[in-house]
């Protein structure tokens, strides 16, 4: 379980985050949303030490993260970026592969590949792709490598920072469809950054709202469309009226 | 009082911001080198670098030296001619390739391609978050991109000295044959006779001193560069100028240390 009690962040004059108290439950899917620029990455990096928080505390089955082995609090982790970060040295297989072939799991070469060829035909990767660069891949098929990285070495938690940005819809709802078998069969828990609110129907068990840089609201995805919550309303139905500031 | 203070305020500033920035590439130089002896080691990308920063960086270090050589003949010869020293013009041509132009042209030469690229590939690697997920799968990016890099530089960029003196004195002896109507034994005889190994191996410490400074600049902007393609941008731009103004101050320095009485 993650928790986050209290976390505050600020660059310069801005005041990213204000506050952050949010439980993330093992085993479920938790998707953030919210507006452009309110720090819904910032706080998924805070919670991996990739960005420090200024103050507030974010632990991991009880223990602070600060202080926690950094190498055997990352290995528990896997994370989609928002742009794949493939890295673009590599050939498809070696990134996948990247964290099976480094560090104390290190496996032999060839069954590092062949599990990356694996985790690649379960993103719906042939395993031709497996030998390209990822400068030779179009952007959805990036998104599943560096989704199939993020799965490669089975993690118990995964990060998902706006897996369908820049995608066409049946592409985000490929992906969207794949998220959510992968972290039901792997019983992984999940965290989910992303304005798309088909991707929130999608993958969510709860849903938190990020406005303010506060969670303005958080519930069972089933409760989301119920809510009086007047945040919740004008984001989902994407109306310019209402608390939420049209220009920010 | 503010009236009075604002000119040693504006003097302040620069220099703590100078003081602050010179803090932290030292820093990043002792992360470097700790990391240089702590495993894990990545050879692959060692062996890699050391072919973009040696093997490929050969041409540009060859031209640079012919040419520098066969001018410092032309130049040696027309100066000595006022004193009638024309004949200085191999020992004078070998001694000056290989104790200063053969390390700082070739150090700048290497700042320019190798800095450059450095800093463009490891910015791009930050603003595409790259970096971010070498983190999440348990990398350390300076053991990673840094240290091989800054290795390897250390290593080739005095073997390119190296092959640039020789390259440089035979531009130098191109010259002299063929323009300056030296006997071409003759010519070869005083190179060897007047230069000794300290000459060469001060030159090769050199090159090994401009090589870590290279490679370190250009991973420490890279690794510090700011956002979007106009970031990347500054961070290459300030990696060569930074190089190259640390490889001329270095290079006084280490002259003082080598030669002085």
């Amino acid at each position: 379980m993650i928790t986050l009690t209290g976390v505050t962040k600020t660059f310069g004059k801005n005041r990213v985050l204000r506050g952050v108290d949010l439980t993330i439950p093992s085993g479920q899917s938790m998707v953030i949303i919210g507006g452009s620029g309110t720090g819904k990455s910032v706080l998924l990096k805070c919670i991996l030490g990739l960005v420090r928080h200024d103050a507030g505390t974010i632990t991991l089955d009880g223990q602070d993260v600060t202080t926690a082995d950094r190498d055997a609090f990352l290995a528990r982790f896997g994370m989609l970026f928002q742009g794949g970060a493939l890295f673009d040295s590599l050939r498809v297989w070696e990134n996948v592969a990247f964290r099976l072939m480094r560090g104390p799991t290190k496996r032999p070469k060839a069954e590092a590949r062949q599990i990356a060829i694996e985790k690649l035909r379960r993103v719906g990767l042939k395993p031709e792709t497996a030998d390209l660069f990822p400068a030779e891949l179009s952007g959805g098929m990036q998104k599943r490598v560096g989704l199939a990285r993020a799965i490669a070495a089975e993690p118990e938690i995964i990060f998902f920072d706006e897996p369908t940005t820049g995608l066409d819809p049946i592409m985000a709802g490929v992906i969207n469809d794949l998220i959510r078998e992968i972290v039901t069969e792997m019983g992984a828990t999940a965290m989910t950054i992303t304005h798309d609110m088909s991707s929130v129907r999608a993958i969510a068990d709860r849903v938190a709202m990020l406005h303010d840089g506060v969670i303005q609201w958080t519930g069972p995805v089933a409760d989301m469309d119920a809510t009086p919550d007047p945040y919740v309303q004008q984001f989902i139905h994407g109306r310019a009226e209402g608390p939420i500031a049209a220009v920010r | 009082m503010t009236a009075l203070t604002a000119p040693l305020a504006a003097i302040g500033r620069p220099v703590l911001s100078a003081l602050a920035a010179i803090g932290r590439v030292a820093l990043f130089a002792l992360q470097v080198v700790s990391h240089l002896f702590r495993p894990p080691f990545y050879p692959r990308e060692f062996l890699h670098a050391l072919m973009q920063i040696g093997w490929f960086s050969l041409p540009v270090v060859g031209l640079t030296a012919v040419f520098t050589g066969g001018a410092l003949a032309l130049q040696i010869y027309s100066g000595g001619a006022r004193f009638n020293a024309e004949s200085v013009v191999p020992s004078i041509v070998a001694i000056g390739m290989v104790r200063e132009l053969g390390p700082v042209l070739g150090g700048l030469m290497v700042a320019a391609r190798v800095a450059s690229s450095i800093a463009a590939e490891i910015g791009t690697m930050k603003v595409t978050e790259q970096i971010d997920a070498l983190v999440t799968l348990s990398t350390n990016p300076v053991k990673y991109l840094a240290v091989p890099r800054v290795l390897a530089a250390t290593l080739a960029v005095p073997m390119l000295v190296g092959v640039g003196d020789a390259i440089g004195i035979a531009g130098g002896w191109l010259v002299g044959v063929n323009r300056l109507g030296f006997n071409s034994a003759t010519y070869l005889q005083n190179t060897v006779d007047f230069l000794e190994s300290w000459d060469v191996v001060s030159g090769l410490w050199k090159g090994a001193a401009f090589g870590f400074i290279v490679a370190l600049m250009g991973c420490y902007h890279g690794m510090n560069s700011g956002r979007g393609a106009q970031g990347v941008g500054a961070a290459t731009k300030s990696a060569v100028v930074g190089a190259s103004v640390l490889i001329l101050a270095t290079n006084y320095i280490l002259t003082e240390l080598f030669f002085s009485a």
